[in-house]
């Protein structure tokens, strides 16, 4: 029994062990938090002086003006949705096969890395990127949108699919396999049902993100909502782009709202 | 009809599972095959339909070596062996007649079967398997939403339609209840009759085997140590074939008794 009176000291391990390198990398971090705010010249005077501006912002924004710019707005609206549908739409039937590409349990090599070099190339870009190159390379307007969001599409549903191929129970795969069946038959029969809910989910989501989307890539010229917002902030009418957000606000709102309930419905 | 010589498989360099197995089927339909597990008995009948590649030898099915196929030739084969699974293996988000009628992929045409527009005689004979294996109430019911028993009825009727020369069954009985176990033997060693088809059938259960079969091969450590009828497995060939894994025999046997005092 003399165990009993022998004293342990426990102390939680340090997620870096070398005390050296643990104040190093401390250090490091703070130093370069301090040079960095020196850099971009944050200070509290333009805090200050900022906030009577978006005081009188918000003044001139309200209330919002439906009116006087309606028809441009409705306009703007119907092509970013024209957009978010075609889009959409196309981006995902391009999802599927690049999706059966870059899932490494089905996909030989080869296959496999142009796959995942397709999906990696479509989420390397943020939209506005994406959207700016695209201007440039197809010209302002509604198309140059569309193609933005459909490699959008494809960078996240692809991505999403492939993984969720990559997690199929494989012995469904052998059953249907077992019988024969070509190579194609069993993709159809045996890995596509699998993953069907997880497919319509992923494309009722990404038909939200793309209307979301389809706003942004509109500031830089690609069409839709985001281009009659731009025009609104650029003639100081404030009035005109607050009722702009706020049926952006709305249309979201339902929007999410309707893919959730089409998601839950899949299950 | 089928004839395996030397057959040798290995997951792992230097541990092999199957060494040099000889394998013939003969005019006996039913062929149990036992063994304590990891003894080779899956790896076995996964290389005669290839969904594992046995490393050398050869498996000749009516002549032809399926072990040097590929491509279209060896679908051609593959639907020629049907094949029922431990975890039925069914695709669980297809309805019942689907899952039966993907036994017939390997003789249908792709877009025939992603549009489900199997010939007459296919949905014929998939009603008709349906109804022998006591599910036709069942045909648009999702196989998720069925029993274990129920699932593994429909594995049979997956295989038999592919018309198969012979029929391949791993542990069909391991996932399932006792009574239900009983049940899944008796309806396979009753179409295989009313077929005349040959089987070869992985059991842990002994009992089982001894029951349902008329050929017993014995497995251990990846060679046949025993091939007889079933009378002819003495007490002494069974601690042969499970030496070393005696509890294995043992729990299998018991498994086997307690069936019966349920009922």
């Amino acid at each position: 029994m003399s165990d009993a009176t022998t004293r342990y000291r426990w102390r939680r391990p340090h997620f870096i062990e070398n005390p050296w390198v643990r104040y190093t990398v401390l250090l490091v971090t703070v130093l370069y938090l301090i040079f960095a705010l020196q850099m971009m010249q944050v200070s509290w005077q333009r805090v200050l002086d900022g906030i009577p501006r978006a005081g009188n912002m918000l003044r001139m924004a309200f209330p919002p003006d439906y009116g006087s710019r309606g028809r441009l707005i409705v306009r703007g609206f119907i092509e970013s949705f024209q957009m978010t549908v075609i889009a959409t739409a196309a981006g995902v039937l391009l999802s599927v096969p690049i999706g059966f590409m870059a899932a490494k349990n089905i996909a030989p090599l080869p296959v496999y890395l142009v796959g995942r070099a397709i999906v990696v190339v479509s989420r390397s870009l943020h939209p506005v990127v994406m959207g700016v190159l695209f201007v440039a390379a197809v010209g302002f307007g509604a198309f140059a949108g569309i193609l933005t969001l459909i490699m959008f599409t494809i960078g996240f549903v692809g991505k999403l699919l492939a993984e969720a191929i990559e997690e199929i129970k494989f012995g469904q795969v052998e059953g249907v396999r077992s019988t024969g069946a070509g190579f194609l038959s069993v993709l159809v029969y045996a890995v596509f049902p699998q993953v069907l809910p997880r497919l319509i989910g992923l494309s009722m989501y990404q038909l939200d993100i793309n209307l979301r989307a389809s706003a942004i890539v509109g500031l830089v010229g690609a069409g839709g909502i985001g281009g009659t917002l731009n025009t609104a902030f650029g003639r100081y009418d404030y009035a005109t782009a607050a009722a702009i957000l706020l049926v952006m606000v709305a249309i979201i709102l339902v929007t999410e709202g309707i893919s959730g309930y089409l998601r839950r419905l899949t299950k | 009809m089928l004839k395996i010589t030397n057959l040798e498989k290995s997951y792992t360099k230097g541990a092999p599972v199957l060494k040099g197995l000889n394998l013939t089927t003969d005019e006996r339909r039913l062929t149990a095959i036992i063994g304590s597990s990891g003894a080779g008995k899956s790896t076995l009948l996964r290389c005669i339909n290839r969904l594992v590649k046995a490393d050398s030898g050869s498996i000749e099915l009516d002549g032809t070596d399926i072990l040097s196929l590929s491509g279209r030739a060896l679908q051609d084969s593959r639907r020629q062996i049907g094949m029922i699974f431990q975890a039925y293996n069914l695709v669980d988000r297809l309805t019942v007649m689907e899952n039966v009628l993907s036994g017939r992929l390997g003789y249908t045409g792709f877009f025939r079967g992603v549009f489900r527009k199997f010939p007459q005689e296919d949905v014929d004979r998939a009603y008709a398997l349906l109804k022998r294996v006591g599910l036709s109430q069942y045909v648009n019911k999702r196989c998720d939403a069925l029993s274990g028993g129920e699932r593994q009825r429909v594995g049979c009727a997956r295989a038999l339609m592919q018309n198969p020369r012979i029929l391949l069954a791993d542990e069909p009985t391991a996932s399932l209840d006792p009574k239900t176990s009983e049940r899944i033997m008796e309806l396979i060693a009753g179409i295989t009759e009313e077929l005349d088809l040959p089987v070869l059938i992985n059991l842990h259960n002994v009992p089982q085997a001894t029951t349902y079969a008329d050929r017993i091969l014995g497995l251990r450590h990846g060679v046949m140590i025993f091939d007889g009828n079933p009378d002819e497995l003495t007490e002494d060939w069974l601690e042969q074939i499970y030496a070393g894994h005696e509890d294995d025999l043992k729990k299998q046997m018991k498994v086997g008794a307690a069936e019966y005092d349920d009922e």
